[in-house]
């Protein structure tokens, strides 16, 4: 079948929407930008195909008789398999790491303690992928390298071999790992195998082995044809593609967020290392657009930084400004000044949530003044993003929002962070049907 | 940039060697130099008293375009001048600092004179005082009133030309030595007006399509002479016949706008350009407009010393002060807004541009305030897109090439949008 794919190469995740002939989105793929486009771009590619091949064989099963809990396991499960299978190509790396004349009189003993870290994080594996584990992120080189570190280090210190070494395997390995692309051979294969996985594990299912195995057959079957791709975002020019497959990512966010919210006339998009204002029409044609200058204070940089500093995750920073019981007046929005105006504030005695608080209201008040100089917000206001997906951040915004252009419908899509590449795909589907 | 060949017109080079021989002049001791400001400047009065012409925004431009203005304003930082600052003021106090060196690469030698001609820029004024403090030499100050109404009046035209007579030529005539001579004066202006006569045909060219030259990067060269030290001067008549004459070669021979990489091979996109441009990364702006076939077929800064399509402003050797002082109160950044919006308005309209791109600079105030509020006049006025990119004129460190162009090819692409929905017509191909 004909596809068209929109590929967003953000400054932090790469993310691919792939959509069908009549603008309907199949699938949905993200990957950490990993300083290597190229590859990224591939592996989101292939990510949003996995997605599409759920997606149809979802069509194919239906949702009664238990399906769609079949369907839930049989992603968890392959999302295992997929792990697994690079588990073995990071062990087999690292093994080859050592035949390395600087590892000559500890390779014996590095070589067993790699078998033992990666014995240990094998038999994880399957509490990792359990089914209400909750992970802090996604992506391989997030889930292997937090496992790695904490059971090298025990491994390590059990048997008196150097860590140091271990690290350093590792982090030359996990570069070679990410730099893979999985075949569409082998993501059958691990279907496959998740499915027999899932079939084994959820109970009540009427669908029968045979005919789920059967229906999945058929989906791997059908050629997901790239008809037409377009590539966004700041790593764009370092696609391997032709000019005319390039488009703004000013334009795609415009767009993408009008099929998202078709009554969208003002959209703010909050990304890794800019913030846009973006005006427009009620067919999605940007009319009017602001972005930061030179600087990236107030994006999502600025909470990466702030995060750092607190030693918190990024995703905990959300949450706990929400049990603020008021915003600390951040006077900064220079990522570093805030740093240090923050070490002030907790040394004054101010709480941490209270402190926070201020600082995402800091965020927006920025994004309040690029959004004035794009030509101030109208109705309908689409949010989107990585930091749309901040509850805080979304909060603040609502209070200034309301603040300043009164009550608006604002739209904030659970797929927000996916706009960009829903507007370049729908770039390159209209370039061949129109 | 590429390191490829550079192409330049003849009158390119001929300008080159103009800029050179001024230059030597200035530095080689024989005649008196004034320091002044390209808007609203007197060339023709100073050469009535062999005063050379020495304009140091020029300067801090060619340090730029030669890579050295990053090193000479973080000279003039570490001497107290504050990062906002006006970076033509630090790129000049850091080349005194460092030796003052002209670029010619001969040190200049101080100034016999300051002549503030122009104050719409306040900036103008306090650099001027810096000026005057390190060089304690004769300083005088020609006050031209704001056009706030957006016209001149009789009162501000009699006040300037009272500043000139009693307070500039007097002045001129002690540095100087030379009694002023209103003839020798009018000889000047009638060649000024010459020129000028040229300079707007050139300008009016680009009004064809495909246009034969760009009126912003190719507009700098172009409004070099007339701008500074050679306009009155037979050798500025015989440039500008010269460039009218590669002009009329490009019409008949149907060429796109020459650019450093040759001649455009497609016309795509016109525009009209508010703002003085990018000077650190002159050629990479200008490879991301030429590069996606865009033109610049009008812009504000062509105008910046002086406005002489507009109103049809010529000097006038019958009035000539009262002429210099109209040339002083029509200079772009002494217009208000209302006439910034109508001249850039006329511009898209009459030029047939896509749109209206504003470069907004950094540190230039004068130029900046309210430059968002005309683009948005703008675009109600002439129903076509405007855009807003962001440098500055002289710091190497507020060039953000990725964000620059991010913008731009999102402004072509907005176009694009726009002619297939009916909104802007594309630029019709060559005739």
């Amino acid at each position: 079948m004909r596809t068209f794919i929109g590929i967003d190469l953000g400054s932090t995740t790469t993310k691919a929407v792939l959509m069908d002939e009549n603008a309907k989105v199949l699938g949905r793929g993200i990957t950490n930008s990993r300083s290597n486009y190229d590859v990224a771009a591939r592996v989101s590619k292939q990510e949003a195909k996995i997605s599409a091949r759920f997606t149809l064989f979802n069509q194919a099963l239906g949702t009664k008789g238990g399906a769609d809990r079949l369907l839930a396991d049989l992603e968890r499960n392959f999302r295992l398999e997929q792990f697994l299978s690079e588990l073995t190509q990071l062990e087999e790396t690292c093994e080859a790491y050592l035949d390395q004349p600087r590892f000559k009189d500890s390779k014996s003993a590095l070589r067993e303690a790699l078998a033992a870290t990666f014995r240990k994080i094998e038999v994880e594996a399957p509490q990792i992928y359990a089914p209400d584990a909750e992970r802090k992120s996604d992506f391989f080189r997030d889930i292997a390298g937090s496992r790695f570190m904490n059971i090298a280090e025990a491994v390590c210190k059990q048997s008196g071999t150097s860590f140091e070494s271990m690290l350093n395997i590792y982090d030359k390995s996990i570069i070679d790992i990410e730099s893979l692309v999985s075949p569409d051979e082998t993501v059958s294969k691990q279907l496959l195998s998740g499915l027999s996985r899932a079939l084994r594990e959820v109970a009540g299912v009427e669908v029968s082995e045979a005919d789920a195995q059967a229906a999945l057959t058929r989906v791997l079957d059908i050629e997901l044809e790239e008809t037409y791709v377009v590539g966004t975002g700041y790593g764009r020019v370092r696609l391997p593609f032709p000019k005319e497959h390039i488009r703004s990512e000013i334009l795609c966010h415009g767009l993408g967020a009008h099929m998202m919210f078709p009554g969208t006339r003002t959209v703010l998009d909050i990304g890794g290392q800019d913030t846009k204002g973006i005006q427009v029409d009620e067919t999605g044609i940007v009319v009017n657009f602001q972005m930061n200058d030179r600087c990236a204070a107030g994006c999502g940089r600025y909470l990466g930084y702030i995060a750092d500093e607190m030693k918190i995750g990024l995703h905990e920073l959300g949450p706990i400004a929400m049990k603020a019981t008021k915003a600390t007046r951040i006077n900064s929005t220079c990522t570093v000044f805030a740093g240090a105006e923050l070490r002030g504030r907790l040394a004054l005695g101010e709480s941490q949530a209270d402190i926070l608080a201020g600082l995402h209201r800091a965020i927006m008040l920025r994004a309040m003044s690029i959004l004035s100089r794009s030509g101030g917000v109208s109705n309908e206001f689409t949010f989107t993003g990585g930091v749309a997906k901040n509850e805080s951040a979304v909060n603040e915004l609502r209070h200034l929002i309301k603040d300043n252009y009164g009550d608006l419908t604002i739209n904030i899509s659970d797929e927000s962070i996916y706009t960009g590449a829903l507007g370049g795909s729908e770039f390159a589907r209209r370039t061949v049907m129109n | 940039m590429s390191q490829n060949t550079i192409v330049k017109s003849n009158s390119q080079n001929v300008q080159k060697e103009m800029i050179t021989r001024n230059y030597d002049k200035m530095t080689s001791g024989k005649v008196k130099v004034a320091s002044t400001f390209v808007p609203g400047n007197l060339n023709e009065l100073l050469m009535c008293f062999d005063i050379a012409n020495n304009l140091p925004e020029i300067n801090a431009i060619q340090n730029a375009m030669r890579k050295k203005s990053g090193e000479m304003i973080m000279e003039a930082e570490r001497g107290g001048h504050s990062e906002d600052v006006c970076t033509y003021v630090k790129a000049d106090i850091g080349m005194m600092a460092k030796g003052n060196i002209a670029p010619n690469g001969k040190p200049f030698r101080d100034p016999d004179l300051l002549l503030l001609s122009y104050t719409g820029c306040f900036t103008f004024m306090k650099w001027f005082e810096l000026l005057r403090e390190q060089y304690k030499c004769p300083t005088v100050m020609l006050h031209v009133p704001y056009a706030a109404d957006g016209h001149a009046t009789k009162n501000m035209r009699d006040y300037i030309v009272k500043q000139l007579k009693e307070e500039v030529i007097p002045t001129l005539e002690q540095v100087s030595g030379i009694k002023f001579d209103i003839d020798r004066l009018r000889g000047y202006l009638r060649k000024s007006a010459q020129a000028e006569d040229d300079l707007v045909w050139m300008l009016e060219q680009s009004k064809r399509k495909p246009s034969p030259i760009d009126c912003y990067f190719g507009g700098v060269y172009y409004m070099g002479p007339i701008f500074t030290a050679f306009r009155g001067t037979d050798e500025c008549i015989e440039y500008y016949k010269l460039l009218r004459t590669e002009i009329e070669d490009r019409i008949a021979k149907g060429l796109c706008a020459q650019t450093p990489e040759g001649d455009m091979a497609e016309e795509k996109y016109r525009l009209v350009v508010e703002g003085p441009p990018n000077w650190t990364s002159f050629r990479d702006f200008w490879k991301m407009f030429y590069e996606a076939g865009a033109v610049v077929v009008a812009s504000s800064y062509t105008k910046v010393g002086g406005v002489y399509d507009y109103d049809n402003f010529r000097h006038d050797a019958e009035n000539p002060l009262e002429t210099l002082a109209d040339y002083c109160l029509g200079v772009y950044t002494n217009r208000n807004l209302p006439t910034r919006v109508d001249m850039l308005a006329r511009n898209v309209i009459e030029y047939e541009a896509d749109g209206l791109l504003i470069n907004s600079i950094k540190s230039c105030n004068s130029f900046s305030a309210g430059q968002l509020v005309m683009m948005r006049e703008v675009e109600k006025l002439t129903g076509k897109p405007g855009a807003f990119v962001e440098t500055d004129l002289v710091d190497p460190r507020y060039f953000s090439a990725a964000n620059v162009k991010n913008r731009l090819e999102s402004y072509f692409q907005m176009i694009d949008q726009k002619r297939r929905a009916g909104g802007s017509a594309p630029a019709p191909l060559a005739a």
